[in-house]
């Protein structure tokens, strides 16, 4: 067995089942390419999910009810039982996204693609800890990410931005052009204050989702970009009830809002009018150099080392900005290369690669995903909630915590008790790491005093905790 | 000489407890201890300690400033110039018994706004981001011999801070559920990590942490306001436990997260507002878990960069520059304000928007670690904080 194919199962894929390795054996980077048109249908988990359109409408229903009734309420306080119920309408919308992502990872015939979705919901992080993100972001992943990681960046670039969660969770809805309608409105009102941009969605596009922190723009762009995006907003009526145009829970453009003119960023001037304007400006930051760059550090230093080789990284840049963004181009450029196939077991697994790898494993699919939450709150990574738009980190040094160590330890103690002793542990190692798994490992595994403990060591080995 | 290799190896033949003497925490001879506290988010300055004093402050904060001390509300009073937070009560307790000072309009050398980068400059220690790829703190710690011994610091987290990261080894804890996996299976563990450094040490650590934290659990059951409080109390209190064990760490690192205020920041109630109580029980269940031991100890409390001086339209406040640091403990030379005032006129401010700093983070940390840790002038110049001539050691911050 070729040590590319351990390669292409577990870095590439989500790791390896019981005979998957004999299937990928055949030819690894064709199992890898051929993958990148993805499944023919969505996987039915998520299929079965709701549009994110109608889970807003009826969550914003019920905290526009918690609210009024906190201000009907003598003590200012709202009913417990309407707070319960937002609480338990949004954990029921959560953990069916949930179950839905960890149950299509687990027994996906598509792995690599499935990394890619992960991959990229990553690079577009939306951290949970803001109401009602919980409901929508794993809609968000399905409905802007999914459909796009094998196309043109700019298209997921497009989807990502105009999707009412990156909007909600960067604060887009309530940035006001200063001398949007609505402002000036306001001011020969009464001259109140509460009108004005928030620059936080326009600054993490720059930083964060483009051109990379040092991709050569400056505070005045962020500025000017946030102007040109004022406007991008929710359909229907917002929590305080101010809008009420467009189609409730999807995108919206408010001209009302939306700061006019022609403005300048990256030395570029747009004359365009409303929304087309800030489509334009996201076209241009996604085929720019700096962003080929950015992406490209990333992809490489997923799939290959947390130290990419630097020719590596110029040549999956140049394949991007050869073909306009493309990101297959991307990664056949990246499958094609010599640097992936290298070396094996070069990425130490994040919490969340190493639960799915476990789960593919002992080839079982959880039925919903409750231990999945609970495992990764554990290890550091709690599902959708980086605490930071920049998302989860990509290298050893920063999850290589002993603490982090040790829970996984505990887990895979948990699991190899779950699991007891229905499968030989040596054997499972051959068949999920085949030539991969060091002699001595195997002969600890082989040795270990009781089914349980010779699971343990297998989750817990080097070997299976990098890819 | 035995390696650390050596004595993991030998844990294998011999009872884990045994196996597991003190090599995990030096023992260190200094009783002096050190807390870092990190806001991550970019904490406003301007609401941990307003500068009420100065004229342009109510006008440029509108809604989110404070009143002046002394009103219902008001900023608990520092000097004529400046008030502290009224959530910080705590803390205002510890200025006025002269074991807090405030250090005002400071900053990193980071000079752009995105939250990454600056805690990445405030953490390794040098004048960009990216350029230092461990941390000051972890390049504090050696080399052996020096004042700090090796593995006298712990990062209270599942996973170690930039801060903490480099070659010297440091360990990591944070609170867990799970059952804890047999005694057997970790000495086998231990054997089939022998030939791979990355988890051999880890497991090392780890377990030594365990055993410290044992009893941790006890101390779960208040129940408080919100849940992030009780988070960041119980980190407090188990971080005072490890500060206090025999043979611990003599330096802790604490984040906290949750400052990125970009709407409806509030005044002296509001979201910053429970953020800072929730920050402020936590520091007081330190100092009382610290019992003794906080006579001769500095927390210093610190975070990215400011937030914009004008209110956004939000009622919040974007990334800005400038902001303020907290530093508490028996031992910090308090009941002071330290700051050279740039002001919030107009051209006072940094780029026409920010509050402009006129301290340097590396110059405050260089004091604590100069007159507090006793780490060698020489060793703060060229390792730990390299090519900071232009962030002179703040002097006096701690007590004679």
């Amino acid at each position: 067995m070729k040590e590319r194919t351990v390669i292409a199962a577990n870095r590439f894929g989500l790791g390896a089942r019981p005979g998957d390795l004999e299937i990928v054996d055949r030819n690894p980077q064709s199992w890898l390419l051929d993958q990148l048109q993805g499944p023919s249908r969505t996987p039915r988990d998520i299929r079965k999910l709701p549009h994110s359109s109608t889970v807003l409408v009826a969550v914003q229903a019920l905290r526009r009810d918690e609210r009024q009734q906190k201000k009907s309420a003598a003590n200012g306080e709202p009913q417990m039982d309407q707070v319960q119920k937002y609480g338990r309408v949004a954990r029921g919308h959560f953990m069916d996204q949930v179950s839905a992502r960890y149950r299509a990872a687990a027994g996906s015939d598509y792995p690599f693609y499935e990394r890619l979705v992960h991959f990229w919901s990553n690079h577009f992080a939306i951290s949970i800890d803001k109401q009602p993100l919980p409901t929508i972001t794993g809609l968000f992943e399905n409905e802007a990410i999914r459909p796009n990681v094998a196309g043109k960046f700019a298209d997921m670039l497009l989807a990502v931005e105009k999707h009412p969660a990156m909007i909600f969770y960067l604060d887009n809805q309530r940035s006001i052009g200063p001398n949007s309608q609505l402002a000036k409105r306001a001011n020969r009102r009464n001259g109140q204050r509460d009108v004005g941009i928030n620059e936080n969605l326009a600054r993490e596009i720059l930083e964060l989702h483009t051109l990379g922190v040092n991709g050569g723009y400056t505070q005045k762009d962020v500025t000017t970009f946030a102007k040109v995006i004022t406007g991008w907003s929710i359909g229907g009526s917002s929590e305080n009830g101010r809008f009420a145009e467009g189609e409730p829970g999807k995108f919206e453009f408010r001209d009302a809002i939306h700061e006019p003119g022609k403005k300048t960023i990256l030395g570029k001037q747009y004359k365009q009018s409303g929304v087309s304007q800030g489509e334009a400006v996201l076209r241009d930051l996604a085929t720019h150099p700096s962003t080929a760059k950015f992406l490209a550090t990333k992809l490489a230093r997923h799939f290959v080392a947390d130290e990419p080789p630097a020719r590596l990284v110029e040549e999956l840049a140049s394949a991007y900005l050869e073909s306009g963004g493309d990101l297959s181009a991307v990664y056949e450029t990246l499958i094609q290369a010599d640097d992936p196939w290298q070396k094996v077991h070069t990425k130490f697994k994040t919490p969340h690669e190493f639960v799915i790898s476990t789960f593919r494993a002992f080839d079982h699919v959880p039925r919903d995903a409750r231990f999945v939450v609970q495992a990764l709150d554990m290890m550091g990574q709690s599902i959708f909630k980086p605490g930071s738009p920049e998302g989860w980190p990509d290298t050893a040094e920063q999850w290589g915590g002993a603490d982090g160590l040790y829970k996984r330890i505990e887990w895979c103690n948990t699991v190899a008790r779950v699991v007891g002793s229905k499968v030989s542990p040596a054997n499972l190692g051959d068949a999920i790491l085949g030539p991969s798994l060091k002699s001595d490992t195997r002969k600890s595994i082989a040795r270990a005093e009781s089914g349980v403990q010779g699971l343990t060591l297998l989750l817990a080995s080097p070997e299976f905790q990098r890819r | 000489m035995v390696t650390r290799r050596d004595i993991i190896r030998s844990a294998g033949a011999g009872a884990i407890a045994a196996a597991l003497p003190s090599f995990v925490f030096a023992k260190t001879e200094s009783t002096s201890r050190f807390v870092l506290v990190i806001l991550r988010g970019a904490a406003d300055g301007m609401s941990i300690a307003a500068p009420y004093g100065d004229s342009d402050y109510p006008r440029i904060r509108g809604d989110l400033a404070l009143s002046p001390p002394g009103q219902d509300g008001g900023a608990l009073k520092l000097d004529g110039m400046f008030g502290l937070h009224p959530s910080l009560a705590g803390v205002f307790e510890e200025y006025e018994k002269n074991q807090a000072l405030v250090v005002h309009a400071i900053a990193s050398p980071y000079r752009e706004r995105s939250h990454f980068d600056g805690q990445d400059v405030l953490e390794n220690g040098g004048a960009n981001a990216g350029l230092l790829r461990d941390g000051w703190l972890n390049r504090a710690l050696g080399p052996p011999g020096s004042s700090l011994g090796n593995e006298s610091a712990i990062a209270m987290a599942v996973n170690t801070p930039l801060v903490l990261r480099g070659e010297n080894e440091v360990t990591s804890w944070a609170p867990s559920q799970l059952p804890d996996a047999e005694e057997s299976t970790i000495r086998r563990l231990q054997d089939l990590y022998a030939d791979d450094e990355f988890f051999a040490t880890r497991l090392a650590q780890a377990i030594k942490s365990q055993e410290i934290a044992d009893g941790e659990q006890s101390m779960d059951r208040m129940r408080r306001r919100s849940r992030d409080a009780k988070q960041v109390k119980n980190m407090m209190l188990a971080t005072s436990r490890f500060l206090t064990a025999d043979g611990g760490p003599q330096i802790a690192v604490v984040e906290t997260g949750g400052w990125d205020t970009h709407q409806n920041q509030g005044n002296a109630t509001g979201a910053l507002a429970n953020r800072l109580a929730g920050l402020d029980a936590g520091l007081v269940a330190l100092r009382d878990g610290l019992g003794s031991t906080w006579s001769d100890t500095v927390v210093a409390v610190v975070t990215e960069f400011g937030r914009t001086a004008h209110v956004n339209g939000t009622r919040g406040t974007d990334h800005g520059t400038a902001t303020a640091a907290i530093l508490l403990g028996g031992a910090v030379n308090g009941g002071r304000v330290v700051a050279d005032w740039p002001g919030l006129g107009k051209s006072d401010l940094y780029e026409g928007r920010d509050l402009t700093p006129t301290a340097d983070t590396r110059g405050m940390f260089k004091g604590i670690l100069a007159d507090h840790l006793a780490v060698p002038g020489s060793v703060l110049e060229n390792s730990v904080f390299p090519n900071s001539a232009d962030a002179p050691q703040m002097r006096d911050l701690i007590r004679a």
